[in-house]
Formats: C-alpha cells, sequence, structure tokens
C-alpha cells in the first residue's frame, strides 16, 4: 500500500476520523459536503495538520507523533475546486512553476500540454481563461511538479455540466498516466467513471471502501449514494458501429444498444446504468419500443425505508441494479434466484454516464 | 542654465537626494510593516498601527519637534548616535532624510498593506503545495503580485519627501546648502523682497517632478501587468 492514513481531527461540528490505505489508480472519496472531504485532502497535503494519528507515504512517514513534513517536501500534487492559478504568470508560466522553483527544465511539458488539449492557451494570461481551461492547467500544472500522488478536490465542481463533460475525457486520459489519485468529489457521475476504488465518507468517518464495482452494484448501499444516483457499472466492449445511430456494446452477459458513441469496436467503455432507469420483466417482453431485454438472474434484494426496494440482478460476471416499488415486487414475486429481464431504454443512458475504459 | 539660479539648483539637487534616499531607505522597513500589519497576528500589532500612522495626523511641526527630542545632538539618542559612530542628525541633510522618510512611511505602509490585503493566501497555498519554500513563495508569488502597490507606494513616499516642509523645517531648519530643500528655499524666497520669481521656478519644478515620477510608476505598473508573452 501506498499511502497510509489513520487521523483523528477536530473540525468543530464534526470530528474526522479516517483510517485507510490507498494504492495505485483512483480512490474517491465521496460524501455528501461537509463531511470532510476537503480537510483529509489538505491534511494529506500538508496544508493542515490533524490533531492525532499518522499519515505515511511508502515507506516514509509525513506526519506522526514527532513527524511533520511541511507541504513543500511531500511533493504531492493538489489540484483545488478553484484552479487558483498564479494572475501575474501567463498559462505556460504557471505550467512550469514547479520545474521553474528547481531551475530545471520541464521535458514533459509538450506532453502534458497534449495530453490536456493547452497548445492554443499557453501565452494566455488566467483571467482571460474559461473555468474549464483553467481547472485544466491547474491539473497541468499539478502533473509538471512529478507528483508521486495527486490529491484532486472537487475538480469539477466550480463548472457547469457541459464544461464537466468535456473535461472528463481528460481526466480519463491522466488514468493513463499511472499516478495514484485521490479524488474527492459528491457527484457520483465523475466518481463512477474515474474511480478504481471508492472511499464512502459520512460525518467525517468511513462508512464504506472497496472496488468501485463492488460498492456501486451494492443494493443496500443506495441511500448513502442517493437513491436517484444508485447504479451499477457495466463494463462493456465497443462491438457494432452498424451506422443508425446506434452503438453496440458487448459485456460478459451479452449485447446492449446505447446512443452513438464515437469509438473503435475493441474500445473498452464503462457505463453507469442508474437504477431508476430499468425496469424488471418476468416474462420475455415483446413489442417494447425499448432497445435492450437482457435476460437476468435475481441475486439480491434490499428493502429500504421508503416504497422501493433496489433489485440486484447479474448476468455473466456483470450486475444491474433496478429500484422498483415494494409493490411491483410483491405482484411480481420477486425474490433471489428468480430469472427475470431487465429492460433499459437506449436514451435511457447519458452520453456522460459512458466513459472509456 | 541661467533659468535657475546656484541657489534655486542647490535646492533642487538637495530635495531630489533627500526625497530620493528617504524613499528608498524607509520602503523596505515599509514593505516589513506592512507585512506584519496584513499578514500577522501579534501582541502590540494595535500600537504598531497607530505608531506608524501618527505621522499623518499629528502636526508636521510636532513630529519635527518630537524628532528633535529624541535625535537632537543633546538628546539621548541623537548624543549616543554622535559617539558610537559619528553620525549627527540634527540640522543636517541626513536628518532631513528621516524627517522626510518618517513623514511619508504612513503613505507607504498603506499602500504596500492594501496591496498584500489583495493577495489571495490560497495563491500562496498553491505554490507550497508545488514545493515553493516560504522565500520562494515570497519572490515568485507574493512579490510580483505586490509590485504594483510597492511602486505607488514608492511614489506617495517620494512626492511626500519632496513636499515635506513642517517636520524638515523644525528639526533640521532651513540651512542654505545644508538643509534647504524646495519648500523651506520657496518659502525662504517669499520672505525677501524681489522672491516671487524664483519662488515661481521652484514652485514650477516641483510640479515638473511630482508629474513625471506620477508617470514614470504609472509606466512601471503597465509594465509589470505586462503583456502576455513578457518573459519574467
Amino acid at each position: 500500500m501506498m499511502l497510509h492514513v489513520d487521523i483523528k481531527h477536530n473540525l468543530g461540528a464534526l470530528t474526522l476520523d479516517m483510517r485507510f490505505n490507498a494504492g495505485p489508480g483512483v480512490t474517491a472519496f465521496y460524501g455528501p459536503s461537509g463531511t470532510g472531504k476537503t480537510s483529509l485532502l489538505r491534511a494529506i497535503a500538508g496544508l493542515q495538520k490533524p490533531d492525532s494519528g499518522e499519515i505515511g507515504f511508502q515507506d516514509e512517514v509525513l506526519f506522526g507523533p514527532r513527524h511533520n513534513v511541511p507541504s513543500q517536501k511531500r511533493n504531492f500534487g493538489y489540484v483545488f475546486q478553484d484552479a487558483r492559478l498564479f494572475p501575474h504568470l501567463n498559462v505556460r508560466q504557471n505550467l512550469t512553476f514547479a520545474p521553474d522553483l528547481a531551475g530545471q527544465a520541464a521535458p514533459d511539458l509538450d506532453r502534458i500540454v497534449d495530453l490536456l488539449g493547452l497548445e492554443h492557451l499557453l501565452s494566455r494570461k488566467p483571467k482571460a481563461l474559461s473555468g474549464g481551461e483553467a481547472q485544466r492547467v491547474a491539473i497541468g500544472r499539478a502533473l509538471l511538479s512529478k507528483p508521486r500522488l495527486l490529491l484532486m478536490d472537487e475538480p469539477l465542481s466550480a463548472l457547469d455540466p457541459a464544461r464537466r463533460n468535456d473535461i472528463l475525457p481528460y481526466l480519463e486520459r491522466l488514468k493513463s498516466e499511472g499516478l495514484p489519485i485521490l479524488y474527492v468529489s459528491h457527484n457520483m457521475a465523475e466518481v463512477a467513471r474515474l474511480a478504481d476504488h471508492i472511499v464512502l465518507m459520512d460525518d467525517g468517518r468511513i462508512t464504506h471502501a472497496g472496488p468501485v464495482d463492488d460498492i456501486l452494484s451494492d443494493p443496500a448501499l443506495t441511500r448513502q449514494i442517493g437513491v436517484r444516483q444508485t447504479g451499477a457499472i457495466l463494463r462493456a466492449k465497443v462491438s457494432d458501429q452498424p451506422g443508425n445511430g446506434l452503438t453496440g456494446i458487448r459485456f460478459s452477459g451479452g449485447q446492449l444498444w446505447l446512443p452513438v458513441v464515437d469509438a473503435a469496436p475493441g474500445t473498452p467503455l464503462r457505463l453507469r446504468i442508474l437504477a431508476q432507469d430499468v425496469m424488471i420483466s418476468v416474462h420475455e417482453p415483446t413489442g417494447l419500443s425499448a432497445q435492450n431485454v437482457l435476460p437476468m438472474e435475481v441475486t439480491q434484494i434490499h428493502r429500504g425505508e421508503g416504497p422501493a426496494i433496489v433489485v440486484q440482478m447479474r448476468s455473466g460476471q456483470d450486475h444491474l441494479l433496478s429500484r422498483i416499488t415494494q409493490n411491483s415486487a410483491q405482484r411480481l414475486g420477486i425474490e433471489p434466484g428468480k430469472k427475470v429481464w431487465a429492460v433499459i431504454k437506449s436514451l435511457a443512458i447519458a452520453p456522460s454516464d459512458v466513459g472509456r475504459g | 542654465m541661467s533659468w535657475l539660479g546656484p541657489a534655486e539648483w542647490q535646492a533642487l539637487g538637495l530635495s531630489l537626494k533627500v526625497a530620493f534616499v528617504a524613499t528608498l531607505l524607509f520602503m523596505p522597513l515599509a514593505v516589513i510593516c506592512a507585512y506584519a500589519l496584513a499578514r500577522c497576528r501579534f501582541w502590540g500589532r494595535g500600537l504598531l498601527n497607530a505608531l506608524v500612522h501618527l505621522p499623518l495626523v499629528l502636526p508636521p511641526v510636532v513630529t519635527g519637534y518630537v524628532l528633535l527630542l529624541i535625535f537632537g545632538r543633546t538628546a539621548p539618542l541623537g548624543g549616543f548616535l554622535e559617539k558610537a559612530v559619528g553620525l549627527v542628525l540634527a540640522f543636517d541633510w541626513k536628518g532631513a532624510v528621516l524627517a522626510a522618510g518618517i513623514m511619508g512611511f504612513p503613505l507607504m505602509v498603506r499602500a504596500v498593506r492594501l496591496s498584500l490585503e489583495n493577495v489571495d493566501p490560497k495563491l500562496e497555498e498553491a505554490a507550497k503545495v508545488l514545493g515553493a519554500t516560504r522565500l520562494q513563495v515570497w519572490y515568485r508569488v507574493t512579490w510580483p503580485m505586490i509590485l504594483p502597490g510597492f511602486v505607488a507606494g514608492a511614489v506617495l513616499g517620494f512626492a511626500k519627501a519632496l513636499g515635506e516642509f513642517g517636520a524638515t523645517i523644525t528639526f533640521v531648519a532651513n540651512i542654505p546648502g545644508h538643509t534647504r530643500t524646495v519648500p523651506s528655499a520657496i518659502h525662504a524666497f517669499l520672505q525677501l523682497p524681489g522672491g516671487e520669481g524664483p519662488a515661481l521656478k521652484l514652485a514650477l519644478c516641483s510640479l515638473g517632478v511630482a508629474l513625471s515620477a506620477v508617470a514614470l510608476s504609472e509606466y512601471l505598473v503597465q509594465r509589470s501587468a505586462g503583456s502576455d508573452d513578457a518573459p519574467r
């Protein structure tokens, strides 16, 4: 494990009490606002000293009873919610801020500029950038400091939904850099596209943690994830591009049709299918406008406090969640082991819920 | 150079020298003071703030008199300086520098402090995470961002030093060739019959110097704001 955190910190209204290890890939911290996510990142970055505990990275103790490595020596990248570009420097000078401090050249500059699509912005001043552009520059600036770990604090939350969707593909490409990333967010759509691991937080504590596929397909976590945010992740590959406005994708349990995705056959995709968009039929339905009817087996049922229940179904190695009323479940006799058909409208799968990789 | 007589030239040269040296010596102090007032919380902060602003609200003659009480040759500190390093301030151009500097100090501190308060500490935090030491944060981020305020403070201080009369004449008197700055010279000319001509010329000179200083500062601020490609 690369990063080891075990800290307590009093934040007034709540106490941050976190203990976890994070490895390679993207670890997302998801929870409501005001639950201590930002404070956690600040403690890891060395911007805020926890009351007690320990923070270690690989074999190095960063914070402990007798240790507190200052921020500038931790060599972590930090992308803030607001881009925090230096207004007196242009984009190029912002990008090379860290190498300039060390009096070094920035051999990675061209590659990072290319990765984040910044060529045409290099000579601009930050005040002439849009929110999305500024945030891309901030990400590039952090990357060019050659961090051992990248901390991202809701980097998209200050952007409108359209800009957010513009920048997500860049973040997906960022994953290919192989840098471990801690990603804080209260937007499940982002988390579902980027995360390898999820840590669910509430009231300063970890409530659940695990691989993204497990957490998002767990029907018992619906309430914490948000009833309208709940949806399992399906791993698939592009299989057909018939040119009729649809794209065919193949996953372990069969085939699905989506609104056209601009990707070559074989491209791996991960898509989130919201539980509220999945219908269940106990007979094979015919004469539907919906494009996708998948035979599945009910594996778990979770009854919450509300009028709905969440049904987990499996097909191949992949799971789907469906949220239906308790009344429907009773009427149809839904129970674990039952063979059912899941019905998904193609158009219910938003482009922003279809990610690469 | 017959337009100005030798006495006028002398006064103008002395005034420029005094104002320049006063700005040069007091600006670094003003930056430290502004930083302490803007960023630090310490015991006696209110007292320091009041002390810095005192010359702005006190009658200049009183400030000059206080200087005389502290730095006069028979005063404790003045006597000590003379014995220890041979520095005599009273009735000397160096004393005029002290008087002018102290009178301009509140203006310098205010300008720098205002621009310091406009620098978002979040930017300094961002620099720190990128690996900047405290010193590097200062000269890579904070300093370039307060530069326009610094220039404004220096110009205000310079202009104030150039025009300073009350404290100067009280502390160092009005000795031709030694402590007779432009304002003192104008005052002296106006006491003499037929002195209006030189007085008016010196007044025009003051106007010219003041306008040039403002123009220079505008130019410097513009340049530091810079075009997009300006290397730094």
